[in-house]
Parts: structure tokens; C-alpha cells; sequence
């Protein structure tokens, strides 16, 4: 069971885990996009914490409405439609309710996933967030149905994100601008899998 | 780095702000960062949005006027615009006929307008249809890519299918053009030195002063190739044969575009377009219409590109017509 509360928590702990990994994620971007991406999930989020600050949601499908609209907002470039969708998405999956069961955590997250992948079409193996995302809700969904409790499913979901986002390392990128570079890709962590990973160790740092 | 800036992170709006001030017959609203016609949005006729990255001065906003674009989105430098600005701009440009987006062939600049036309339309209705430009060759165009770029023939493609919608065009017709012309039209360009991005403050990459980067696009991203410094003749075969080889361009007329990257002057663009105008000469192909200049840049990048269309009866007397533009302007 998660409360409001603690899904609010989730929000900032991301937004948090984004600004300290700022320029990680911006030199992970140079390398193979068009080194922005620490700067503009950084601000997004930044814009995120100030809403929830201004206009705190009452409800789960609020809170994470708002979320995807500032972001797709304030974003810009592929991550902003990505992110947004995904929270988007997982706000209408939650509804308007203030507590979410394990059950209903995974279905909605679920739900986001979907939105990415008709968002941007990615499959496993193209050097994208889907490759630590996929993974890690595959290990949510594993871990619940083993009778694990939310916290020990997400620290297991967070592990699976960490081995996606390494994996993508000797991918050869398929989709989005390092895909341009062909060859030249692998040997790159892929950003995107990256900031994924981060969503989802703040969620292991703060419910269930 | 050395720029006319105040602080890098006002460049756009700063920018935009110069732009109303030098051109009073355009609307440009400052908040959203949209460019409009000032007579938009103009009832009965097919509005045309366009926008992307900025640092491609003139493409977009200097493409905004009667004979062109209705509307013209203006992101980050090279980031795509957010769909916020695409709905303002698409609402304002509704004259009743719907709306056509102009959209380059960029993750992000696809999916801000994907999802801009999805909240138009179920906000209000309107009908909206979209065009990728994809006419980069040197980008291997298969599932293990992105896509080809868009790249020069966007200019090409803005100024004909404008041309259609102000004759008064259905929605279906003129997204039928853009089609065409986007089917008809390849680019391949070249860098001689990259191009430095305000907020970055150094150049993007480093280009050895005796090396050249083949098969670029328009943010500063390495090529398909680097290769030793090459006089002008041979630049010319570098990339005009890619083009050749990608399409037929024999069969018609074409329309043939030397573009600047940003710095190269127009001395130097001239004797690239006679290079280029002989190699066509010697390949059978025959040019109707020519434009030269810097037109889709990539800040103050030294370099061209080359774009070739292959026109019909049609695309020709679109491209005659009259266009009224800060970018481009003929007939008016």
C-alpha cells in the first residue's frame, strides 16, 4: 500500500536523484546524443517539484497527470514526450484515489510503460530507457506475484534497472539521434536507461 | 567564443525580439515563442506550421509570411519546440481548412508534434495533418536508424507547399504536395569547421584545419566521414554523387539548392553552385530553377549543402509564385 503521500515522495526523491546526476547524465549524452539530456530532465523536474509545491494533487491520477504535463511542457526533445507519456499514462491507470495497492502500483506503472512504447516504438536491444524500464517492471511484476512485499519487489525492480541501464553499454544504438552514429554507439551507456534507472531506485528509496 | 549575445540563455527570445522589431508584418508572440503571419489566422485557407531547434536562422520564422508558412515554432537552440507552443501556433493559424505541420525527420521534433496535434484535435477539432521530411542521404535509411534527417529540401518543400495552400488548396492537396516534394527532394551536406552552440560555449567538435566532415546534418553532429581538406571541384563530386546515386533525377527538370551552413560566404557558395551546376550538366540532369545561399543553417557553421528536386509542371509554377517573407521573397 502507498499513500499520497509517499507517491509525492517518490516525485521529489526522482527529481532530486536527476539534479545531483545532472552532469553524469549530460556528459552520458555527448558521447552519443546532443548532450542535453542532464539539463533538461533536471529542469523538468525542477518545474515538477514547483507545481506539486504551488498546486499539491489530491489524488494518485492527479498528482501524476501533472507530473507528465509539466514535463512534456518543459522538456523538449525525445525525453519530454517519453517522460510525459509514462506519467501520463500511469496517472490515468492509478484513477482518482489517494492510495494505491502493490497491485495497482504495477498495473499503472505498467500502463506508462505502454505509453513509451507508443510513444517512441523502441524495442529490447535498442539502446533506450526501455532496456533498464521493461526489465525492472518484469522484476516488479515477478516479486509480487512471488508474494514479495512492494519495498522487496522495487529493490528488486531497482537491481533489474541497474543491470538493464549496463547492458545497454555494447548496444548498438537503433532509435534517436545516436543512432546516427551507428558503429560509433556502442561502448555508451545509454542516458535515457539511465535516468530510468534513477526513477526507479527513488521509487525502492521511498514506498512500500 | 566570440558571438553577439548577451547572456546565452536569452539568445531565442532575444532573438525573436529583434525579429518583430525588424519585420512589423509578422505577429510574434514572445511567451510561446511562435511566429505568425500577421493576418493569421487567414479564413479558408489550409494553415501551415512549421518549427524546430533554433540556430537554422532563416528556417523557420524567416519563412513565416504570405506564400509560405502561416506559423513557425522556435525550440531551444537544435531542441525541439514542446507541443505547448505547436497548439498555440496551430490554433492561431485555423482559418477553417485545417492545419498541415511541417515537421524534420528528429525523434524529438516528431514526437512534440505527434503529441501537439493529438491535444489540438481533441481540444478543438481541428484537423490536423502532418509531413516528415526525411532527404538526408548520408544517413542509411533503415530499421536500424532514426531515419533519414530532414534537411534542405524543407526549404524547398515550405516555399512550394505555401504557394499551394494560398491558392487555396484542400488539406488532402496540399499534404499531397508536401508528400511529393519530401518524395522528390535529397540533401547531403559537408562541414569545414563545426559550430559552436551559445550555451555549450565551444564548438561541438574539433576539426583539424586540413580535415573536412562529409555527410553532416544541421546540429553540429559528426558525418558519415571524415577526410583530408579538398578543393571545391572535388567537394562538389562528394556530394552531388551520394544524390545521384540515391535517385533518378534525370527524367525532369530539377530545382538546385547551394545552401550555406552559416559561415561560409556567398563567394564561396557560387563557385560551389558552378561546380555543382557543371557535374549536373555532365550527368544528364537538367536544372529549372535555382536558389544559393544560407537558408537552413547550423549556427556558424563553415560548409554547404547540396539539395536536389526533381519538379514537375506543377512544383515549377509553385515555386514561381509569389512569396513574401523576411527569408525569401519574390513576386510580391
Amino acid at each position: 500500500m502507498t499513500t499520497q503521500d509517499q507517491l509525492s515522495a517518490w516525485v521529489r526523491e526522482f527529481a532530486r536523484q536527476v539534479t545531483e546526476h545532472r552532469d553524469e547524465l549530460t556528459a552520458l549524452d555527448s558521447a552519443i546524443g546532443d548532450a542535453d539530456h542532464g539539463a533538461n530532465m533536471a529542469r523538468g523536474m525542477g518545474a515538477v517539484v514547483e507545481a506539486l509545491d504551488a498546486n499539491p494533487p489530491a489524488t494518485a491520477g492527479a498528482l501524476f497527470k501533472q507530473v507528465g504535463m509539466t514535463l512534456v511542457s518543459k522538456v523538449g526533445g525525445a525525453s519530454g514526450p517519453l517522460y510525459g507519456t509514462l506519467f501520463l499514462r500511469f496517472g490515468t491507470a492509478a484513477g482518482e484515489v489517494t492510495e494505491l495497492e502493490a497491485a495497482g502500483f504495477a498495473k499503472a506503472f505498467r500502463a506508462g510503460l505502454e505509453g513509451v512504447v507508443a510513444r517512441g516504438r523502441p524495442e529490447a536491444g535498442d539502446k533506450t530507457m526501455y532496456d533498464a524500464l521493461a526489465p525492472a517492471l518484469d522484476a516488479l511484476d515477478e516479486s509480487l506475484d512471488g508474494g514479495a512485499s512492494l519495498g522487496d519487489a522495487l529493490r528488486a525492480a531497482s537491481a533489474a534497472a541497474d543491470a538493464g541501464r549496463d547492458a545497454t553499454i555494447p548496444m548498438l544504438a537503433r532509435k534517436g539521434r545516436a543512432s546516427y552514429l551507428g558503429e560509433r554507439s556502442v561502448g555508451h551507456q545509454d542516458p535515457g536507461a539511465t535516468s530510468v534507472a534513477l526513477l526507479v531506485a527513488a521509487a525502492a528509496a521511498t514506498l512500500g | 567564443m566570440k558571438k553577439l549575445i548577451n547572456d546565452p540563455a536569452d539568445v531565442v527570445v532575444e532573438a525573436l525580439r529583434g525579429m518583430a522589431a525588424a519585420h512589423p508584418g509578422l505577429r510574434v508572440d514572445l511567451e510561446n515563442r511562435v511566429v505568425f503571419r500577421g493576418d493569421a489566422p487567414v479564413q479558408g485557407k489550409v494553415g501551415l506550421v512549421s518549427g524546430g531547434g533554433s540556430g537554422h536562422e532563416p528556417m523557420h520564422g524567416g519563412f513565416v509570411g504570405r506564400g509560405m508558412l502561416d506559423a513557425a515554432c522556435a525550440g531551444e537552440v537544435f531542441t525541439s519546440p514542446v507541443p505547448d507552443q505547436m497548439v498555440v501556433a496551430t490554433e492561431g493559424v485555423d482559418g477553417g481548412a485545417g492545419v498541415l505541420h511541417i515537421v524534420k525527420n528528429y525523434t524529438g521534433d516528431v514526437m512534440n508534434f505527434d503529441m501537439a496535434a493529438e491535444l489540438t484535435t481533441a481540444k478543438t477539432g481541428v484537423e490536423v495533418q502532418a509531413v516528415v521530411v526525411d532527404d538526408d542521404v548520408a544517413v542509411q535509411d533503415s530499421l536500424y536508424t532514426a531515419g533519414r534527417r530532414g534537411v534542405g529540401t524543407t526549404v524547398l518543400l515550405e516555399k512550394i507547399v505555401g504557394a499551394a495552400a494560398e491558392q487555396g488548396r484542400s488539406l488532402a492537396e496540399v499534404a499531397g504536395v508536401a508528400r511529393k516534394v519530401n518524395e522528390r527532394g535529397r540533401s547531403m551536406g559537408m562541414a569545414l569547421t563545426s559550430c559552436t552552440v551559445p550555451a555549450a560555449g565551444r564548438p561541438t567538435f574539433d576539426l583539424p584545419d586540413d580535415e573536412m566532415e562529409i555527410g553532416i546534418g544541421i546540429h553540429g553532429e559528426p558525418g558519415r566521414r571524415r577526410v583530408p581538406i579538398a578543393p571545391a571541384k572535388e567537394i562538389a563530386e562528394m556530394l552531388v554523387e551520394p544524390i545521384l546515386a540515391d535517385a533518378d533525377f534525370t527524367s525532369e527538370p530539377v530545382i538546385c539548392f547551394v545552401n550555406g551552413m552559416g559561415a561560409s560566404p556567398l563567394l564561396e557558395l557560387y563557385l560551389m553552385y558552378g561546380e555543382v551546376a557543371t557535374l549536373l550538366e555532365r550527368a544528364g540532369v537538367r536544372i529549372a530553377r535555382s536558389l544559393v545561399g544560407p537558408y537552413i543553417t547550423s549556427l556558424d557553421m563553415a560548409g554547404c549543402s547540396v539539395t536536389l528536386l526533381r519538379a514537375d509542371d506543377d512544383l515549377l509554377g509553385l515555386w514561381d509564385a509569389p512569396v513574401d517573407t523576411p527569408g525569401l521573397r519574390w513576386g510580391a
